[in-house]
């Protein structure tokens, strides 16, 4: 990666600056029409299928301004405003992330795999001892190569009318991951994807992540975000997750990203009959995060444990924005977050579950819990439950405390220092959500990188040699 | 008022010249005071609670010290300690022979006080080992040792539970979390086993533990107590002294030390009330 990028080609810079709010979407319209046929034919035909109808809809949303509900404490619009560049003639990137990428989470033997910016890479792939019949890699190829499995479940999810950023994301994207699991069989082996954001000039990635687990289908998914470059990134990322009837998924999400990086990433998961999913995502570094989890309960004893976690200091933003639409009866869920503010961070949670009509059992608790270490640090919680059935055990609470004084000061008489005692009790305020991961390994290496990073040991990512 | 004050200064140092005080700290041969607490004024909120205490433990001694509820006990073992929440508006504290109320909450304890809290507060998801570790490997650090290994530690744990008989399981829980009252006493004793301070303060330790529970806290006290440890015991009982064998007897009313004796003190109180007390401060001059 060097300066000829541009020269070579590899990245396309954004040219069409407008300063005004709303005008940054101009910039995407003009890159869109005179770029479509070279972002297509580097894709597969599957994911060109839907770029027209995603256009239409980007053109007539605009970016979201704060004015938007949805987007009352991201500025989605200014986010989008500077100039990136983007590899749409999806050039390779020019190391093998095998050989200089350690892993924060090692010793979790993982089947290990990468999307270098938006691109799978799928050159001196690990040799895959995945049970038969399952799919796992780029989602470009595999759309080539089954275009009527993904064909089907590609795009269902994600509704680009709704929103302009995965519209947008439906434009560009063209590769990210595939993993299909067919009926009954179970990955024991976790799978890990790595997201590795390199570059030397302001970069845009916009990947997509399509799961699919037919009925009573196992796997367990570990999403890494790592960037590695000290340029400004934008990342848009949507990741559809099918869960079929009996499946058990469990997605785990850590990012950890440079301060200059700002990730929108949606996720839509939509599970049937008595599917369990685990959604942990962790912001554990981060520059201005956005993350929309939808999940949708369409099939009876359907069960969902959302769970997630920031912590945040500096001038660092999280935003979290989660829907659970429980449709049938007898469904579960269970959220939680928890977001430990220092600095000037800035924390958004709005949590909206809707029980429809006849939802009858719906068991459906939120918990949003937060820690303002600072006077600066600002939290926005905004629960919201919509009950359209009489029968259902519902609850939500939220909180903004600071540290508890009492607690501090009983370990400092003890001879426990103030800054010793403070990271003991944000420690154990974040802990029941590591205690929520159900992989063992990645459980124990978090209370460890958690701990490194409220310690502030933790600039960046660890173990990896890309970054120093 | 000031006036006042002034009388019961003088009456304190006066008593504080008799024989009766010199108590355990005899055989550790000549030495000052290891606390001298002089003219203390301390308020809460704006609030004066503590209104000119002046005393002096020597090293060895027990103090216990008695009075009713709201006369400020509590507030002098917090401001001892170092709570933020207490502000010293006069007065001054030496502990031996550095100025205490300069010192951080976390270095008092580092130099030996103790307190074991009236209302031990509770630390959900932390768990006494890792709070214990924590302290230890900083009162060790302070004092130039090399941290504990964990199997060291854990030893020492061990040990130190047995002294109090402390249910193994309370020690592997969050940090006082769910313990009933008599359980969180016993696990302040417990943590004082873990730092053998040289001074400590027990806060109605007493209250809350049943007569085993309270011969088990008050015996082992005892086993943690060397020639050197001084101790202010605050109690409103007999039962909890009659162990712990106090030097001297304070008595606490509204922010001030109005009567100091010997043990028997302790056992008028027990028998006659504070009303006696409060009617000879009247007549005072
Ligand atoms: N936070 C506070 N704000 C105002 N007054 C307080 C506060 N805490 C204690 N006090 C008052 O200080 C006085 C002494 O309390 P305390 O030291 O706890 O007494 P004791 O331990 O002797 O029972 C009481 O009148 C009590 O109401
Ligand atoms: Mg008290």
């Amino acid at each position: 990666m060097n300066s000829n990028h541009n020269k070579s080609g590899l990245s396309t810079p954004l040219h069409y600056r407008e300063g005004q709010g709303g005008g940054s979407a101009t910039q995407y319209i003009e890159l869109f029409a005179q770029c479509e046929a070279m972002i297509s034919k580097h894709s597969a035909e599957v994911l060109n299928s839907l770029r027209a109808k995603a256009f239409e809809d980007f053109k007539r949303l605009g970016f979201s301004t704060r004015k938007d509900e949805d987007y009352k404490y991201t500025d989605v619009s200014k986010a989008f405003e500077p100039d990136y560049g983007l590899n749409l003639n999806r050039l390779d990137i020019p190391v093998n992330p095998y050989d200089v990428f350690k892993c924060d989470v090692p010793n979790m033997s993982t089947a290990l795999y990468f999307v270098a910016n938006d691109s799978f890479y799928n050159k001196a792939l690990p040799k895959s001892n995945l049970p038969e019949g399952v799919l796992l890699g780029s989602l470009k190829e595999l759309s080539e190569s089954y275009p009527e499995l993904v064909g089907k479940y590609y795009g269902k999810l994600a509704e680009t009318s709704k929103d302009a950023v995965v519209a947008l994301n439906t434009m560009l994207a063209q590769d990210g991951l595939l993993l299909y699991v067919p009926k009954g069989v179970v990955v024991e082996k976790p799978i890990q994807l790595v997201n590795i954001l390199r570059a030397d000039v302001n970069f845009m990635v916009n990947r997509r992540v399509l799961v699919i687990l037919e009925d009573g289908a196992r796997a367990r998914l570990l999403m890494c975000d790592h960037a590695m470059d000290k340029v400004d990134f934008l990342a848009t990322q949507v990741i559809e997750a099918y869960v079929g009837s009996g499946a058990t998924l469990d997605f785990y999400e850590l990012e950890e990203n440079t301060t200059a990086t700002r990730r929108f990433s949606y996720l839509n998961v939509y599970q049937e009959a008595d599917s369990n999913v685990l959604v942990g995502g962790i912001t554990l570094h981060n520059g201005l995060t956005r993350n929309t989890t939808r999940v949708t309960l369409a099939g009876q004893g359907a069960y969902i444990n959302l769970s997630g976690m920031a912590i945040a200091d500096k001038n660092q933003h999280v935003d979290n924005h989660t829907f659970i639409d429980h449709q049938v009866p007898d469904c579960t869920s269970r959220e939680l977050y928890k977001y430990v503010l220092d600095d000037s961070a800035t924390g958004a949670f709005a949590g909206k579950v809707l029980v429809r009509e006849g939802a009858q059992h719906t068991a459906s608790e939120q918990t949003n819990r937060n820690l303002c270490v600072t006077r600066q640090a600002r939290m926005y919680t905004q629960p919201q439950l919509e009950i359209y059935a009489d029968d259902v055990k519902c609850s939500h609470g939220a909180t903004v405390g600071q540290l508890d004084e009492n607690a501090l000061f009983y370990m400092r008489q003890r001879g426990v220092s103030e800054q010793e005692a403070r990271l003991l009790l944000m420690f154990a305020f974040v802990g029941d959500v590591v205690d929520n991961i159900r992989l063992d390994a990645l459980r124990d290496r978090l209370h460890l990188l958690v701990e490194k990073r409220f310690r502030g040991e933790m600039g960046k990512c660890q173990g990896c040699t890309m970054c120093k | 008022m000031d006036k006042d004050s002034k009388d019961y200064k003088e009456q304190m140092q006066a008593e504080h010249s008799t024989p009766l005080h010199t108590g355990r700290g005899q055989g550790v041969g000549p030495m000052g005071p290891l606390l001298s607490i002089k003219d203390l004024h301390a308020s809460i909120n704006g609030k004066e609670i503590l209104k000119g205490i002046n005393l002096e433990v020597k090293p060895g001694e027990v103090h216990a010290l008695m009075g009713q509820n709201g006369a400020g006990k509590s507030t002098l073992s917090n401001v001892l300690v170092g709570h933020p929440a207490y502000e010293v508006t006069k007065g001054s504290v030496t502990y031996n022979g550095k100025d205490l109320l300069a010192m951080s909450p976390e270095d008092r304890a580092h130099e030996g006080l103790f307190l074991s809290f009236q209302h031990p507060v509770e630390i959900p998801g932390v768990s006494m080992v890792n709070f214990m570790r924590a302290a230890v490997n900083e009162h060790r650090k302070y004092k130039g040792l090399p941290a504990l290994t964990a199997s060291e530690f854990l030893k020492l744990m061990r040990e130190k539970r047995a002294i109090v008989e402390l249910d193994g399981k309370l020690a592997n829980r969050s940090v006082n979390e769910g313990f009933s009252g008599g359980e969180k006493k016993r696990n302040e004793i417990f943590q004082m086993a873990m730092l053998e301070p040289t001074f400590a303060i027990l806060d109605e330790t007493d209250s809350g533990l049943d007569v085993d529970a309270l011969r088990i806290v008050a015996e082992g006290f005892n086993k943690l107590r060397t020639p050197e440890t001084s101790a202010i015991v605050i109690t409103h009982y007999q039962r909890l002294l009659d162990y712990l064998k106090p030097d001297i007897v304070h008595v606490l009313l509204d922010g001030r030390i109005v009567k100091t004796g010997g043990p028997d003190l302790a056992q008028e109180i027990e028998q006659r009330g504070f009303d006696w007390i409060k009617r000879e401060v009247q007549t005072l001059p």
